[in-house]
């Protein structure tokens, strides 16, 4: 920007799908009445100690895995020390010197991603809540799992930085890693940014930016700090090494802490436990439970299935849609058409809807024998969709939901006749039109007859008998 | 005739499993003998009178209908004020935890529960295991049952005076630098610590978490292994616990120590030490050859840097365990209604005793940046190297032999206001710690001045039973152990 190169590395915590905390049989979520997920453990009571989770370590590595990362065989829990009236033992328990990941990368599109430096697991604290009654202490939270990612300086634009989230994000959820909302608080990010000449191989003075709360809101923090930070270079200033806290409504930062004040953690390692120790089969377990993640899944959607860019999109977006996708297809879906369907009307209704895809009412199986309505000429195009919504609302199969709305298609030149002859009486100028050799007229026809049987009538059939009519007259 | 409080755990519990004796009372003895001995000792902080009896009279129901009673059925045991007891309250010795509750309870006490001890009360310490003497705990001192004037060590002072005073036959207390060795010595009774690990830590408020063993105090060879049995074992709620072989629960004493390769490091073996210590140490390396033991000359050359590197790593460990006491979910809390800093300040500032205060700063400095690798850090490569030692020299011979204590129980008072000469009170004892080894101190003789002395035997991991064997043996062939303090 303007002179000068931006560079940006991001710090992702990202909680872990876990029934209960990192080192307590609490169960997790950070929901519920303040202080009533808390253990002994969680308190930091006199004389407890912690009980690692072997299921945190278990996503941990999955993680690990799914972003390419080095899993050490052998890693170290540490203490990070300071006070904080929202962390219970006077210390938090992460990971320093010996982090359970090394290295990995993620994608930011069009063939390009970011390295990764470490992944490590650390416990989360618990949080203050401002009120009338003062400032309160809500340890729901305190020792909920994490891990924190930490990006290699590699991004030179806050647009990366939301591609870095957004790819980090859909592949977490692949691995079922974490739901990684940034809204709730599942996956949170801090950004590193600072500007240096063009051409030049020194960071400049770099500044922290907090309270980023989606992955929009991380580049719109970034621009912002891009330009006020060129803007001080430009007139000659210096930057303050600082952490800046975003406010979003204000589109603005503000300074929060500078790096000075810094408290010293006095890291060391945790003599409550012992080395964390990952053998080949724990890891290999976790890599065969990885299943296939996006890159991959689209590759195979663009050559199996030969749909087009924009399909193969909406489809990988989120893992359970493709599956969805795929179980339809294998009940013998044309893969457009099962791709259409679910962008027009499946995933609309879905997210109306809300819970898992898996309790979607309409199965791949009753999309499938609802599309076999619709080519045996039962339904119509238009009657087919509304037998989608009755059959999402009620539940149940495509010809229970056919039956309950008397929605079969009317091709019976009997019941279609009288209509017709309506029509042509209804409309005279669309009639004469027509018979003037004005062609388009014909649809106006059409149209009142479809109207008049709520778009039941078979439309070949009210084609077939208006020609004739019309004829011969 | 022979009083209840006079007998062993063993000889108690086998009483009270043949019915000629009922569990109630047992108990009621003790808290008899409480009634009368303690108010001039101060051994205990506080016992469960009623609450006690009442668990003794389930034992004698149980006993009534016929169920199975355990190893340690009906027996009295004092708990070291830093082991938590659901219910019961827990201080550490210290003003921050004056009028804390556990919602739990240690595992080690759970355990003994199940083998069907009584929890008699819980016994006097240094606040937090900071101290030798006992001297600092916020409860007053506790005094030595030998002579009331002196200290009875510590920290586990309070469970070593039980002991030795016959309040309880045994008393659980822990052990970081020698705080079960060393009070045991000073009041004339035997005192275990485990190898670090197999006893769980789980309910013990820590100290520094990589040194604190529960350990136990008891007046025989005999009840030190009931103990054991009953307590050692895996526990899922530690994870530094440890799966190791389960001890014979019985000493079995060899009858003599022919075979036994003893090794004496020379540098435990005289230098500091006091001359009545090391005389009656002497003589016992007599006794130990006229068994047919082998004595060996051996040397631990990184102990010249024990005490140093111990103090480094408990007390930087401990700066980080002690920083939970801010005063905001449970404990002492002072300066409400200021800001949240000026709140942990005060309720630290007044909740801690000048010495967990001291230890607290220092710990704090150890692990600072730009100091953490020249302080924290060498203390971790010494310890290291004083491993190697001692594996080195477990090559050439099957245990260690040394004074526990460079001297016998001290004035009150004495040394209090000298940390360093405190300090070196440990320096026996530190070096089985910061090995994780297990080690045992047992009565050898007296001072002129009729004050107890220990011998200390340090195991190879996982040797409690070496050590059991060999200690009954020395006991067998003295009578150190059945001198009894002046009523």
């Amino acid at each position: 920007m303007n002179g000068f190169t931006t560079v940006i590395g991001l710090e992702v915590h990202v909680q872990l799908a876990t029934q209960s905390k990192l080192f307590s049989p609490a169960p997790s979520g950070a929901l519920g009445d303040p202080n009533t997920r808390v253990h002994a453990i969680d308190l930091g009571l006199p004389g407890v100690l912690p009980r690692p989770n072997a299921a945190a370590v278990e996503l941990a590595v999955r993680a690990a895995l799914a972003l390419g990362g080095d899993v050490q065989r052998v890693s170290r829990f540490a203490r990070k020390n300071y006070f904080y009236p929202d962390l219970p033992k006077g210390y938090q328990i992460s990971q320093f010197e010996s982090p359970v990941c090394l290295g990995g990368a993620v994608p930011l599109g069009a063939g390009r991603s970011c390295r990764l430096q470490r992944i490590h697991i650390e416990e989360d604290a618990g949080k203050l809540v401002h009120g009338e009654l003062g400032t309160l202490v809500d340890l729901n939270r305190a020792g909920m799992p994490l891990i924190e990612i930490v990006g290699e300086p590699d991004l030179r634009a806050p647009a990366d930085a939301q591609a870095f989230l957004l790819h980090l994000r859909e592949i977490l959820r692949y691995a079922a890693v974490s739901d990684c909302d940034m809204e709730l608080g599942s996956m949170r990010c801090d950004a590193n940014i600072s500007l240096m000449p063009i051409g030049s191989d020194r960071y400049g003075t770099k500044v922290e930016l907090k309270n980023l709360n989606s992955p929009k809101m991380v580049q719109r923090a970034l621009e912002y700090e891009e330009r006020r930070q060129a803007a001080i270079l430009a007139a000659g200033g210096r930057i303050a090494a600082e952490t800046r806290g975003w406010n979003d409504e204000a589109g603005e930062s503000r300074p929060q802490r500078s790096k000075e004040s810094a408290p010293d953690y006095r890291y060391f390692p945790d003599p409550d436990l012992p080395p964390l120790v990952i053998d080949d089969a724990r890891i290999e377990a976790q890599r065969a439970r990885l299943g296939e993640l996006p890159q991959q899944r689209r590759d195979r959607y663009r050559s199996a299935f030969g749909l087009p860019e924009h399909d193969v999109v909406a489809l990988t977006q989120d893992r359970a849609v493709g599956e969805w996708f795929e179980a339809a297809v294998q009940t013998g879906v044309d893969a457009k058409t099962a791709s259409n369907w679910i962008q027009s009307d499946v995933l609309p209704a879905w997210r109306d809807r809300g819970g898992p895809l898996a309790e979607f009412p309409v199965t791949p199986q009753r999309l499938h024998e609802l599309l076999q309505l619709l080519a045996q000429g039962t339904l119509t195009q238009v009657t087919a969709r509304r037998v989608f919504r009755h059959m999402v609302a009620h539940a149940g199969s495509a010809a229970t939901a056919v039956q309950q709305l008397g929605l079969s298609r009317i091709d019976d030149a009997d019941t279609l006749a009288p209509l017709v002859a309506g029509a042509l009486a209804a409309l005279p100028e669309a009639a004469a039109a027509v018979r003037a050799g004005k062609e388009r007229a014909l649809d106006a026809l059409k149209g009142h007859v479809m109207r008049a049987t709520k778009g039941r009538a078979d439309p070949d059939a009210v084609d077939r008998l208006l020609r004739a009519a019309l004829a011969a007259d | 005739m022979t009083e209840l409080w006079q007998l062993s755990a063993a000889g108690l519990a086998d009483q009270v499993r043949r019915g000629s004796v009922s569990a109630r009372d047992v108990v009621r003895a003790s808290l008899d003998r409480i009634e009368r001995v303690d108010p001039a000792l101060h051994a205990f902080v506080d016992h469960r009178g009623e609450r006690a009896l009442a668990d003794a009279d389930a034992i004698d129901g149980a006993r009534a209908r016929g169920e199975p009673l355990g190893p340690l059925a009906g027996v009295p045991i004092g708990w070291k004020d830093n082991l938590v007891v659901a219910g019961e309250r827990t201080s550490a010795g210290s003003r921050m935890l004056a009028d804390y509750r556990s919602p739990f309870t240690a595992t080690a006490l759970q355990r003994l529960q199940a083998a069907g001890a009584v929890l008699l009360g819980r016994t006097n310490m240094d606040e937090f295991g900071m101290g030798s003497s006992t001297e600092t705990s916020a409860h007053g001192p506790t005094r030595n049952p030998w002579h009331r004037d002196c200290v009875p060590g510590g920290s586990s002072g309070g469970s070593a005076a039980a002991v030795a005073a016959g309040l309880c036959p045994l008393a659980v207390g822990s052990d970081t630098g020698g705080s079960v060795r060393q009070p045991a010595a000073l009041c004339g009774v035997f005192g275990l610590k485990p190898t670090y690990g197999r006893v769980s830590r789980y309910g013990l408020i820590a100290y520094a978490s990589s040194l604190d063993c529960v350990g136990v105090l008891g007046r025989s060879v005999d009840d030190l292994a009931l103990w054991l049995a009953a307590t050692a074992g895996v526990d899922p709620a530690d994870p530094t616990s440890v799966a190791a072989a389960p001890t014979t629960g019985a000493a079995a004493p060899a009858a003599d120590l022919r075979g036994v390769r003893i090794g004496v490091p020379w540098q435990l073996n005289g230098p500091g030490l006091d001359d009545e210590v090391l005389a009656t140490v002497q003589t016992a390396l007599a006794t130990l050859r006229e068994l047919g033991a082998e004595l060996v000359e051996c040397s631990l050359p990184s102990v010249a840097h024990a005490v140093p590197t111990y103090y480094l790593l408990a007390m930087a460990e401990a700066a980080s365990n002690l920083a939970r006491y801010d005063g905001v979910r449970y404990g002492a809390r002072r300066g409400e209604g200021t800001s949240c800093d000026a709140m942990t300040t005060a309720s630290r500032s007044r909740g801690f005793g000048d010495e967990v205060q001291l230890r607290i700063l220092l710990g704090t400095f150890a692990l600072s940046v730009g100091y953490q690798d020249r302080y924290y850090g060498q203390a971790i490569r010494a310890r290291e190297l004083l491993r190697s030692d001692f594996a080195r020299a477990f090559a050439a011979c099957d245990l260690l032999v040394s004074p526990t204590s460079p001297v016998p129980a001290f004035p009150l008072g004495s040394r209090i206001d000298d940390p360093l000469a405190m300090y070196l009170c440990d320096a026996l004892t530190v070096p089985a710690s910061l090995a994780g080894l297990p080690a045992l101190s047992q009565p050898c003789g007296y001072t002129a001045a009729g004050l107890p002395i220990g011998l200390q035997w340090t195991a190879p991991a996982f040797g409690e039973d070496r050590l059991l064997q060999v200690a009954g043996a020395f006991a067998a062939a003295t009578d150190h152990h059945s001198r009894r303090p002046p009523a």
